[in-house]
C-alpha cells in the first residue's frame, strides 16, 4: 500500500487533487480510497486529504499518519504546519515554491524531492494561485507513480468552477515539464 | 451494463436511488447529507432520474411531502441527518405506523451542543426505537446496494415499513473509493413492481380512513390503537425474514454477497470478538488481522441490520466468544454506555452462561477510530478473558 498526504490551503483543492488522483490511479487497475480531513472549513485555512492505493481492495477508512508520500500545494504553508509529521523514510516531497533545493532544510525521510513554480505557473493559466493540478503533474514527474494521461483521464468527470478542463490539462502538462526533481538523503 | 466509477459514498448513495427509479423526491440539504442532495437533484435535472423533485423549505416538510406521495403511489427517497433529522422528527414518528415505505439515507452525525458538523451514529441512534428500519453500511458498495435492497424490503407485503439507509457523516460521505453500478434491467428485475400503497391510500377512487383518531379510556379505541402498534411490531419482526431473503436474492441476481443482519469475520474459531457498525469496520478487521498473526484468536463481529434488532444472529454470533468488546460511535446518556453495547448485552442474556462485554465509544463528531485504536481494543477485550474488567465506558478520543 502506498500513502500519500496532500496539505493546501482552503480553495486550492487539495481535497479535489485527491479525488483526482484517485480516479486516475483507478484508470491503472489500482484499487484506492480517499478522504479530506475533517477540519473547519474556511479560506487560506490549511487543510489536508488522503489517499491510499494497493493492488488489492483496501477496507480502512481512516486518517494517514504515516505518509509514503507529501504532496504541498502551497509555498508558505510549510511554516505553518509540521506537513512531515509522522513521515516513512525514503519518502517523497512535491512542493509548490519558487525556491531551489538548497534553499530547504530537507527532512531525512525524504528521499525525492519535486519542486515547482506552482503559483507562477496557475497565476498564468488560471489567473489564481490554484495549484492542485498543476502540483498532480509534479507528483507524476517525480515519483512515476501515475501517468499523464491517467490523470487526464481522471479529470474528465470532475466539475471544475475555476478553469476549465482544458486549462487543468495544461496545468497538469506544464507541471510535469517543469519540474526540478532531486534524488536526496 | 454495469460500469465502475471512483466516487464518495454520498454519490454512490445517489446512484443507487437513480438506478431503483422513485416517482418523487424531497430534499433539504444538510451538513454532510448537502452533497447527496446536490447528486440527486444534478441527477433529476439530467433526466437521469424521472421523478418530481420539491424543493421544500425544511425537513418537516420534506417527510410530509413525502408522506402524501407515498400515499398516492408514489416510490419515495429522501436524505437527512442530525439536526435535520431533529426537525423531521414529528412526520419521522408517524411514518411508521402508516406503513409507508420510504426510503432515507441518514448520513450519520453526531448531535448538538456543543457545536459540531461532523460524523457519529447520534442521531441514528437517537431514533432507534422509532419504527424504521435502519441498516448500517461499510463500503460505498455496500451504500448503493443497500439503498436498492431498501425499497424491496420496504416495499414487500410482509413488511410495509420506512427504511434508513445509514453511512457515517464524513469518512464514507466523502470518502471516495471504487463502486460499480449495476444494470439497470438487472435491478428493474430485481425489485420488481412496486409497491406503496395497496394498503392505505389518498385516492378517490378507493377513499378510506387514514390515520384515524384512535385509543383513549372507550375499549374499542384502545385496541385499534394497540392493533396498529402490534402491526408495526409485527411488520419489524417479519423484516428480519425479508431483509435476509432480499439480501440473498441480491447476491445470486447481481452477484455480490453481504451479511444481512450480523457478519461473522474471522469468527469461528475465535476466543473473544470485538462489535464494529459502519465505516469503522474496515479498520476493524484490518486489526483483528494483525491481531491475528500474533497469534490472538479474535473475530469480529459486524452490525449490518440495527433495526428491527437481529437477536437470532447476533445470539449466534456471541455464542461462539468468550468475551466480547462493542465499540459504538455514540453515546446512550440514560446508561453511559454505547447503544449497541446495550443491545449485545441484552442479547446476551439468551445465552446459560455470563460472559464479559466492555463498552468502547470512539469516533464522535469526526473523531478517527484507527487501527492503532482498535489494537487498544482488542488488548483490552482480550484482557477481560483473565479477570481484568475495566470500569466502562472507555473514551478512545479521549
Amino acid at each position: 500500500m502506498y500513502e500519500i498526504r496532500f496539505h493546501g490551503r482552503g480553495g486550492q483543492g487539495a481535497v479535489m487533487a485527491s479525488k483526482i488522483l484517485a480516479k486516475a490511479l483507478a484508470e491503472e487497475g489500482k484499487f484506492v480510497k480517499s478522504i479530506p480531513s475533517f477540519g473547519f472549513e474556511r479560506r487560506g485555512a490549511p487543510v489536508s486529504a488522503f489517499l491510499r492505493f494497493d493492488e488489492k481492495y483496501i477496507r480502512k477508512i481512516t486518517n494517514i499518519y504515516h505518509p509514503d508520500c507529501i504532496v504541498c500545494l502551497d509555498p508558505t504553508l510549510p511554516r505553518a504546519v509540521d506537513i512531515f509529521e509522522g513521515m516513512n523514510s525514503n519518502g517523497a516531497w512535491i512542493q509548490a515554491t519558487k525556491k531551489s533545493a538548497e534553499q530547504f532544510d530537507i527532512p531525512k525521510t525524504v528521499s525525492k524531492l519535486g519542486l515547482c513554480d506552482g503559483f507562477g505557473i496557475a497565476m498564468e493559466i488560471i489567473g489564481r494561485p490554484i495549484t492542485n493540478t498543476i502540483m498532480l503533474g509534479v507528483l507524476a514527474k517525480t515519483t512515476g507513480i501515475v501517468s499523464l494521461d491517467s490523470l487526464n483521464k481522471g479529470m474528465e468527470s470532475i466539475a471544475f468552477r475555476d478553469a476549465a478542463l482544458e486549462k487543468n490539462m495544461e496545468a497538469v502538462r506544464r507541471g510535469y515539464e517543469e519540474t526540478a526533481v532531486h534524488e536526496v538523503n | 451494463m454495469s460500469k465502475t466509477i471512483v466516487c464518495d459514498g454520498n454519490e454512490a448513495a445517489a446512484w443507487g436511488v437513480v438506478k431503483a427509479r422513485p416517482d418523487m423526491v424531497a430534499v433539504y440539504p444538510i451538513t454532510p447529507q448537502s452533497s447527496l442532495a446536490e447528486y440527486i437533484s444534478q441527477f433529476v435535472a439530467d433526466g437521469l432520474i424521472e421523478a418530481d423533485l420539491m424543493d421544500v423549505e425544511g425537513e418537516h416538510s420534506v417527510l410530509s411531502v413525502l408522506q402524501g406521495a407515498c400515499l398516492a403511489g408514489a416510490r419515495t427517497f429522501t436524505a437527512t441527518c442530525g439536526q435535520g433529522l431533529a426537525f423531521m422528527f414529528e412526520p419521522y414518528f408517524r411514518t411508521p405506523p402508516l406503513r409507508l415505505p420510504i426510503v432515507m439515507s441518514l448520513v450519520t452525525r453526531d448531535g448538538i451542543s456543543p457545536q459540531c458538523v461532523w460524523g457519529g451514529q447520534q442521531d441514528a441512534m437517537t431514533v432507534r426505537e422509532v419504527g424504521w428500519i435502519q441498516m448500517y453500511c461499510e463500503t460505498n458498495q455496500e451504500i448503493l446496494d443497500t439503498i436498492i435492497m431498501a425499497y424491496k424490503i420496504a416495499e414487500h407485503r410482509d413488511v410495509m415499513l420506512p427504511t434508513n439507509v445509514c453511512h457515517d457523516g464524513n469518512y464514507q460521505s466523502y470518502g471516495v473509493e471504487q463502486v460499480e453500478i449495476p444494470d439497470q434491467g438487472d435491478v428493474d428485475a430485481f425489485l420488481g413492481e412496486k409497491n406503496t400503497n395497496w394498503h392505505v391510500a389518498l385516492d378517490p377512487d378507493r377513499p378510506m380512513g387514514v390515520d384515524p383518531l384512535t385509543g383513549g379510556a372507550a375499549a374499542s379505541g384502545a385496541s385499534l390503537f394497540v392493533r396498529y402498534r402490534k402491526g408495526t411490531c409485527k411488520g419489524m419482526q417479519n423484516a428480519l425474514r425479508v431483509i435476509a431473503e432480499v439480501h440473498e436474492e441480491w447476491g445470486r441476481k447481481i452477484g455480490r454477497h453481504y451479511s444481512p443482519l450480523v457478519e461473522e469475520y474471522r469468527l469461528d474459531d475465535a476466543d473473544y470478538a470485538i462489535v464494529t457498525i459502519g465505516g469503522m469496520t474496515g479498520a476493524g478487521k484490518d486489526a483483528v488481522d494483525m491481531a491475528r498473526e500474533a497469534g490472538e484468536k479474535v473475530g469480529l463481529i459486524k452490525v449490518k441490520t440495527f433495526r428491527p434488532y437481529p437477536l437470532q444472529a447476533m445470539l449466534q454470533a456471541v455464542s461462539k466468544v468468550k468475551a466480547v468488546g462493542i465499540v459504538d460511535r455514540s453515546v446512550s446518556f440514560g446508561w453511559n454506555a454505547g447503544p449497541v453495547y446495550q443491545e449485545v448485552l441484552s442479547t446476551l442474556y439468551h445465552r446459560k452462561e455470563r460472559i464479559p462485554a466492555v463498552s468502547f465509544i470512539g469516533g464522535l463528531a469526526g473523531a478517527d477510530i484507527t487501527e492503532d485504536h482498535f489494537s487498544q481494543i482488542i488488548e483490552t477485550t482480550a484482557r477481560t478473558l483473565r479477570d481484568e474488567i475495566p470500569e466502562g465506558p472507555i473514551w478512545i478520543n479521549e
